[in-house]
């Protein structure tokens, strides 16, 4: 076995291009998906029973399922249905779809985590429904949610390697294809796996960084 | 889409089970070892299995698939894609069931442990009697959590050539243009099944007995 690491830095410009989509769809994927997730947390606190009980179905689908299955559905199925789709905004739908239902539990949890009395307490001082979302539950429940959305945001970063199966151009798709055309599969895996190591390693330790700092701050408050 | 394209994937299905089953099985024997080895409290055992677990969790799956794939055959070992799958997610479930298992045994009361020590119980005994049955109980929902987790990431085995749900899935939206039913079908399957493994696991887990506090 020879490990011929020269094979896949001569592919430099494609590696910088792959893991820049790869960033793109992340990121971009992840402030979709909270936000997304957050109106769903909304809807199922205020929108009344029926929304409730029908959004909570649909989270409940999206995640007993894979992820893989729902991108295929979009991707192959959405033609059928009049929704043709390049790889990359299929894939950015997914898994803002995808990440919406789980981040749409962890601001649920963070709603209910949140004591009645000082909802009933903004009811009786005469603030909107808008304001009490906005200055008692966002400010209350931000400790709260906090921890889950960046162990979230980590697993939308691992997700986001499935999308090359759907031959979105990330740094997956990139690394295989630079692999097999230079028959150098275990080099160019390799260096894909230490990308997603590092990455999720240095997102981790901020992550870890930034509750720390937080939590300071809410126990300065209390 | 008919019943006969339904009973094709209803067959494959046996697969991912197979496969995820197999996997949590092995994963688990692992992850016993690598929680002993968190434990330790030794250098050498610790930081070892700690790589371990942030590697494997660190990396998406598909990856550690693509990797075992191609990689157990530059070394000289042909083995089948189903083999190299189950490892795959073998080694992937054992990262994070060694994480919980090691949670199990550090909140084993300590009290427990010393009086089991103060009857003349050996290490041996006190880690069967007391703090295996106990870690194991406080880490069961975890446990059916997580094959929940592997029955759904076991999706990705179809990209290294092993024919279980999704790749039958694929293969049949492929030859029949029908891919929204197919693979809406292959959902709802995915669905059934990790329904019925919650399920069992919510009856299991109130069989059990309770924890002493």
């Amino acid at each position: 076995m020879t490990f011929d690491i020269n094979v896949i830095l001569d592919q430099l410009p494609a590696i910088t291009s792959g893991a820049g989509v790869t960033i793109l769809i992340w990121v971009v994927g992840t402030i979709a998906a909270a936000i997304l997730g957050f109106f769903v947390a909304v809807g199922r606190r205020f929108g009344g029973v029926l929304l409730d009980k029908a959004l909570g179905f649909v989270v409940a689908v999206l995640r007993g399922t894979p992820f893989l299955i729902q991108i295929f559905l979009v991707y192959y199925g959405g033609p059928f249905i009049g929704l043709s789709l390049d790889p990359l905004p299929a894939g950015l739908i997914g898994i803002s779809i995808y990440g919406a239902a789980y981040y749409s539990e962890i601001f649920r949890s963070g709603f209910m985590a949140v004591p009645r009395g000082h909802i009933e307490a903004g009811e009786c001082v005469g603030l909107t429904q808008g304001q009490i979302i906005r200055r008692i539950l966002l400010p209350e429940m931000t400790m709260l949610v906090l921890p889950p959305s960046l162990n979230m945001a980590v697993l939308l970063m691992k997700e986001t390697a499935v999308l090359s199966i759907i031959t979105v151009p990330e740094l997956t798709a990139t690394l295989s294809a630079i692999g097999a055309q230079q028959y150098a599969f275990v080099e160019a895996l390799s260096v894909l796996a230490l990308f997603y190591w590092v990455l999720v390693e240095i997102t981790g330790r901020l992550g870890r960084l930034v509750e720390t700092k937080f939590t300071r701050l809410r126990f300065s408050n209390a | 889409m008919s019943i006969k394209l339904f009973e094709l994937l209803l067959y494959a299905s046996i697969y991912t089970v197979l496969i995820s089953v197999v996997s949590i099985l092995i994963g688990f024997a692992i992850a016993i070892f690598l929680s002993g080895m968190l434990l330790s409290r030794k250098a050498i055992f610790v930081v070892p299995a700690q790589i371990f677990i942030s590697f494997f969790r660190g990396v998406p799956l598909l990856v550690q698939l693509l990797l075992i794939y191609n990689m157990l055959p530059a070394i000289g070992l042909n083995v089948p894609s189903i083999v190299a799958a189950i490892i795959g997610l073998s080694l992937c479930t054992a990262a994070y069931q060694a994480e919980n298992m090691r949670g199990g045994f550090a909140s084993v009361p300590v009290g427990l442990v010393e009086s089991a020590e103060m009857v003349g119980l050996t290490p041996g005994q006190i880690f069967r009697r007391i703090k295996a049955p106990i870690a194991l109980r406080l880490t069961f929902p975890a446990l059916v959590n997580e094959a929940i987790l592997i029955l759904k990431a076991s999706s990705l085995v179809s990209v290294v050539g092993v024919v279980e749900l999704t790749r039958m899935a694929q293969d049949l939206a492929g030859s029949t243009f029908l891919p929204l039913q197919i693979f809406a079908a292959a959902g709802l399957i995915y669905l059934a099944i990790n329904w019925l493994v919650a399920l069992a696991g919510g009856l299991i887990e109130r069989s059990l007995p309770g924890l002493p506090r």
